[in-house]
């Protein structure tokens, strides 16, 4: 804790951080312990990687999306965080693509098996959207059940620091209004920025992001800035066009299954697992052992599956979604209803992203509308 | 420990000798190697060529002249399992762009005296002569892979070599996606796995060199690149590239080459089956 002298406006909860700065903040999360990993232009596209500049962020620019589209464009000015979302997302971090999970040698008393230490990381999260919080609540309720807890995941999550940051745009992708989940982050994060000229109004939301806010001396907000910060939010909320129909689709897709459209749409999809990969919600992974060539050793190696793999449902005789078309409707049926009856939440947030990183842009908004649409279309499609 | 160590062979037909080099590339494994199996044919590493029969044998290249389909026969007898590595023997090859052209008028493009040249018409996957019991996929191989496959056959079980497409790899690999982004023209949605995604890492597209991956909706994405990313011609050229001849992507670049005016047809001996059958 910091002492009393230091945190002299420690009841503030909205303060200004000063864009001048910004940069100490930094140093103070690195000076910390924190690999911070933040929002950087790579391969045309706002990734999420390792910073520890201002200069590292996409200073001044912005994204343009749309189905299957995506593309990096200036903005008018020097704003740090005045884009959406792009195609990574926190989950790389917290189940990370890769994992080992056990070694096991081969020793003259037998197998020696032992678990692969987490990596002890300590991020700090710069620029988490509210529908990228709510991906996390997401995933906590796969990966830290009372039930089945993932230790890596557990770890990474309770030990990383988040700061949100509140969407001031967004983009034609966006749905997170109707899944609830946003632009305005209200939970989950340690601290939350709003971006303004010349700095970011910061809403404190734990003890130990008050101590980041009180060792940089923060001062509490003025009126105008709040009142700024607020039309800046707004206006993220007034360009979000798209919609889903959340609780109709919630329960009408499960009485869809026969649908025609599930044809129709895998006509188009190329089964390639873009979408679930890109999704900050999906979970599923495969496990491997990995042999040397003399058997003496042998690696269990976790990697990220998906639903769209021909050998995802491969069970005795073969696989039973052998079709693209039961493979689509397993994703979506899977996101957008059994989820709720699974784990409680939609296992939608409504980032848009398999909408944008679809090559061929499939707009999972449109299918679940047309597949929920009433009067019903007769059911004419194979079970 | 394994106390006899199998024979292995690495055998060439039509390539370029890029697969076999993989397994010399190994560099920090092949002392593990040598220790697993007894390399008793490999012409690439030793002038050592012992005759079979051999516990392993990996197949290189294609089917190109009737001395080397002889050779095959004889091979497969001598081997007791018989894998195949990279596009030439699982699919042609590049060299299996004949297959869809007159062979003769290449024969006469090339050589001065074509009639000093004994070759067959065509350039066929290894498994249309005889059975395979494993092709390991790519252009070159990934030599990853094929420790994974050598390790796995030694050990009696079946190699993880995943047919999922190269966008989980390049996705898992963190990649930016190079159609959506860079509108460039891909093939990573309907190519078997297996390099790691390494063009759409250096900003390429994939050109499917692992060739097509299980159920790959092709002609989805060919309309796709049409609209507004290649014409006709690019995009049938895209499909007959490195393993024009594997079934999937032979019938969409036919389709394609008749939409851009410019129709090829398959080799009167290849017609109408995608592939002969196998004849072990
Ligand atoms: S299903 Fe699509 S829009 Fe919904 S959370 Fe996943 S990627 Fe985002
Ligand atoms: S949609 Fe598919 S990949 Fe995603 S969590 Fe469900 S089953 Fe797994
Ligand atoms: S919906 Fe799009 S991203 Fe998903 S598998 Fe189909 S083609 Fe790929
Ligand atoms: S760059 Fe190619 S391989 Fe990678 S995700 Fe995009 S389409 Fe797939």
């Amino acid at each position: 804790m910091t002492s009393a002298t230091e945190s002299q406006e420690s009841n503030a909860a909205v303060v200004w951080l000063p864009r001048a700065i910004f940069q100490a903040f930094l140093d103070l999360l690195s000076a910390d312990g924190y690999q911070i990993i933040g929002p950087r232009i790579e391969q045309g596209a706002i990734v999420y990687a390792p910073l520890e500049r201002v200069e590292d962020l996409p200073l001044g620019w912005t994204d343009e999306q749309g189905p299957g589209l995506y593309r990096l464009k200036k903005r008018a000015d020097e704003a740090a965080f005045g884009y959406v979302v792009g195609p990574h997302s926190w989950k790389r971090f917290l189940f990370p693509p890769q994992t080992d999970l056990m070694r096991s040698k081969q020793t003259d008393e037998g197998w020696d098996m032992s678990p692969v230490e987490p990596a002890d990381d300590k991020y700090a999260f710069l620029g988490v959207r509210a529908c990228e919080l709510a991906a996390m609540e997401v995933q906590d309720r796969v990966f830290m059940t009372p039930m089945f807890t993932d230790e890596l995941y557990q770890r990474r999550r309770s030990q990383s620091l988040i700061i949100a940051v509140n969407c001031t745009s967004a983009a034609p992708t966006c749905f997170c209004t109707s899944m609830n989940s946003g632009p305005k982050c209200h939970k989950g994060f340690d601290l939350a920025l709003t971006e303004l000229t010349g700095g970011f109004v910061v809403e404190i939301g734990s003890e130990l992001g008050r101590r980041f806010t009180d060792r940089l001396m923060l001062v509490p907000v003025t009126t105008q800035r709040e009142q700024d910060a607020a039309a800046a939010q707004q206006q993220a909320v007034d360009q979000i066009t798209r919609t889903l129909d959340r609780e109709h689709v919630q329960s009408t897709l499960k009485n869809r299954l026969n649908h025609k459209r599930w044809d129709e749409v895998a006509e188009k999809c190329l089964s390639c697992a873009n979408c679930t990969m890109v999704c900050p919600t999906c979970f599923c992974s495969s496990v491997d052992d990995v042999t040397n060539l003399v058997d003496e050793e042998v690696i269990r190696q976790r990697h990220w599956d998906s639903c769209f793999n021909f050998d995802f449902s491969h069970i005795s005789g073969g696989p039973v979604r052998d079709q693209t078309r039961s493979r689509y409707r397993q994703w979506l049926t899977h996101k957008l209803t059994h989820w709720v009856d699974q784990f409680g939440t939609s296992g939608c947030v409504g980032c848009g992203r398999c909408i944008a990183w679809c090559p061929v842009g499939i707009d999972l908004t449109e299918e679940a509308r047309i597949l929920c649409e009433d009067p019903a279309v007769p059911e004419e499609g194979q079970p | 420990m394994i106390a006899v160590r199998p024979k292995l062979a690495v055998i060439k037909f039509a390539s370029c000798d890029g697969c076999q080099l993989s397994l010399l590339s190994l560099e920090d494994e092949l002392l593990t190697i040598a220790r697993a199996v007894q390399i008793s044919h490999f012409a690439e590493a030793s002038s050592r060529l012992e005759p079979g029969p051999y516990d392993l044998t990996l197949v290189e290249g294609s089917i190109t002249t009737p001395e080397d389909r002889h050779r095959l026969k004889k091979l497969r007898e001598d081997s007791k399992l018989l894998i195949t590595i990279g596009a030439c023997a699982t699919s042609g090859g590049v060299q299996a762009l004949r297959n869809f052209a007159s062979h003769d008028d290449f024969m006469r493009a090339v050589y001065a005296r074509p009639d000093f040249i004994e070759t067959l018409a065509t350039s066929t996957p290894i498994a249309a002569h005889v059975k395979v019991d494993f092709e390991l996929r790519g252009c070159p191989i990934d030599k990853h892979q094929l420790l994974e496959v050598i390790a796995s056959l030694l050990a009696g079980h079946r190699p993880r070599t995943s047919t999922e497409s190269v966008c989980q790899a390049c996705k898992r690999r963190g990649n930016v996606c190079v159609v959506v982004a860079q509108n460039l023209p891909c093939l990573g949605p309907v190519t078997h796995s297996g390099c790691g995604a390494i063009c759409p890492t250096y900003d390429r597209g994939c050109y499917g060199c692992f060739g097509p991956t299980v159920q790959p909706n092709t002609v989805a994405l060919s309309d796709h690149l049409l609209s507004g990313r290649v014409n006709e011609s690019e995009a049938a050229m895209l499909m007959h590239g490195i393993n024009a001849y594997a079934p999937e992507f032979a019938t969409e670049g036919q389709r394609l080459w008749q939409l851009a005016g410019l129709p090829k047809t398959l080799h009167s001996s290849l017609q109408p089956a995608r592939h002969e059958e196998p004849s072990a």
